[in-house]
């Protein structure tokens, strides 16, 4: 049985790491956040973000949702929301969503606090007082089907779809089958594969939302007058090999492993734990996609790249595989996994155990190159008018 | 690696591809003698990039994965490096879809 050692959350979850996340709910309460947590100590951890004033409905509703799954995610082990106190979004409201989950919560409003100094003091000692909860808390043995595992590509090159994908594909595919769960996200990534991924789909229902998720995001880049060769592949990607979307995508399919695609999930909805293959319907940007299954609940990302990427994210930790030989050489401190050896010969089944053995590890406290660097890049993903638009057309 | 290594120096990644991917950087006059029949590379192919392993003509599929990744916009030799000026995706043409719109084929799908 595969196992790994995590902490027990009030709702049954299982977290991997045990943080106190400083939530703000705007752009305006983000440096308090980050000052906060820079002073708490290392398991504090800030999520600023430049959303959450003047948004649509629409939009609004989508950071409050992501914020209250963040807070929710089971490696967040209590949560501080704070608001500047004239958001429309309310931290009271953030706050009660992340309290049925069960673990601890309060909110600070910079307004009432008396200004940022003020906030600065009373953010520490709460921050303190939470710390005081759930510091204790002990790690203890956990399935591997109890895992929400994030699989994400950036700075692609021709390696990721042909070494660095199918290696973290394998390790999907050793994760489904022992029960847990995997995410891939990235909708633009889907066009030209689609008919790969709907030959994998288990139901007819998962089949025709998958379809018309692509479609709809091919749309509204139709709608735009958008000429998608200008942005997918990248101009990063097309240096790295990469020709056409299609290529993009087909080797971008490869890291979700071969196991069938059971649900379809929105931006930063839960996914659903033991239930195998997840598609989160997600925009191209790696970061913003990250924070999207991390607000879903995935407690680990692994994040391949041909080309080179350093990001990490605050509240999961980010496992970096490389099949760039290159790549794996100059950011060697940055990559945890180096699957360049496949292009050399090593076989694809055990480049995925050695990704599904790192995945473990972390998951039981090992940290990763991001983590040991405090790279924490966090965005949420704005909903554009156009977007809705289409939506409601 | 799934695929078929060509000389050690380019893959195959299925036996319908027309193109194959480079393992290093290659050079014009590289000899892709694993390949049926045997190519001659015709010009420098950057690590990660594509050569084509048959002639593959103007409008034609170019397939990688066993799967269409675009088509070529002119006629490419055997030995040729395939990328974005010689072949281009057939997806996501929003380009396409305005000039329909707004030209006198107005109506037509693009």
């Amino acid at each position: 049985m595969d196992t790994f050692d995590g902490y027990r959350r009030p709702d049954g979850r299982v977290g991997v790491r045990n943080h106190v996340a400083v939530l703000p709910t705007s752009v305006a309460a983000s440096p308090v956040a980050d000052r906060v947590a820079d002073d708490g100590g290392r398991w504090a951890r800030a999520t600023p973000h430049q959303m959450g004033t003047s948004q649509p409905d629409a939009g609004r509703e989508r950071t409050r949702e992501v914020l209250a799954g963040i807070g929710a995610n089971p490696n967040v082990g209590a949560a501080l929301v704070v608001e500047l106190g004239t958001e429309d979004i309310e931290a009271d409201d953030v706050a009660d969503d992340i309290a049925r989950s069960g673990k601890p919560v309060e909110t600070l409003t910079i307004r009432e606090a008396g200004g940022t100094a003020g906030a600065l003091d009373a953010g520490a000692e709460t921050l303190a007082d939470l710390w005081a909860e759930v510091g204790s808390q002990t790690r203890e043995e956990a399935d591997a089907s109890e895992l929400v595992f994030a699989v994400e590509c950036g700075g692609s090159d021709a390696t990721s779809g042909i070494a660095a994908n199918p290696a973290l594909g394998d390790a999907s595919d050793r994760l489904v089958d022992a029960g847990g769960a995997v995410c891939i996200s990235e909708t633009p990534e889907f066009i030209g594969a689609e008919h790969v991924a709907a030959e994998r789909c288990a139901d007819e229902e998962t089949r025709e939302r998958l379809l018309d998720r692509v479609d709809r995001r091919e749309r509204l880049a139709d709608l735009m007058g958008v000429d998608m060769r200008g942005a997918q592949p990248s101009p990063g990607n097309q240096e790295g090999g990469l020709t056409t979307i299609e290529e993009k995508s087909l080797g971008a399919l490869a890291k979700c492993g071969t196991r069938p695609i059971r649900h379809v999930v929105d931006y930063g909805e839960a996914i659903p734990v033991g239930g195998g293959v997840s598609v989160m319907d997600s925009p191209g940007y790696d970061v913003e996609s990250v924070v999207g299954k991390v607000a879903g609940g995935a407690q680990v990302v692994a994040f391949t790249t041909g080309r080179g990427s350093t990001t990490g994210n605050p509240i999961a930790p980010v496992i970096k595989v490389t099949g760039n030989p290159r790549t794996a050489e100059r950011l060697a401190a940055n990559v945890d996994v180096d699957a360049s050896t496949v292009i050399d010969g090593e076989p694809l089944g055990e480049a995925g155990e050695r990704i599904y053995r790192t995945l473990l590890a972390v998951a039981g406290g090992a940290e990763t190159a991001a983590e040991a660097r405090r790279l924490e890049e966090f965005a949420i993903n704005e909903r554009q008018p156009r977007e809705l638009a289409a939506e409601g057309s | 690696m799934k695929g078929e290594v060509l000389d050690g120096t380019a893959l195959v990644m299925a036996p319908e591809d027309n193109v194959a991917t480079a393992l290093e950087d290659l050079d014009a006059g590289d000899r892709l003698a694993d390949a049926d029949p045997p190519v001659t590379v015709a010009e420098e192919v950057p690590f990660g990039h594509k050569v084509a392993l048959v002639d593959i003509d103007a409008g034609d599929p170019v397939r990688k994965y066993g799967e269409v990744i675009g088509e070529a916009t002119e006629p490419i030799a055997a030995g040729e490096w395939v990328h974005t000026h010689n072949c281009e995706s057939r997806r996501g043409r929003g380009d396409r879809a305005a000039e329909a719109a707004d030209g006198p084929g107005r109506g037509e799908s693009a």
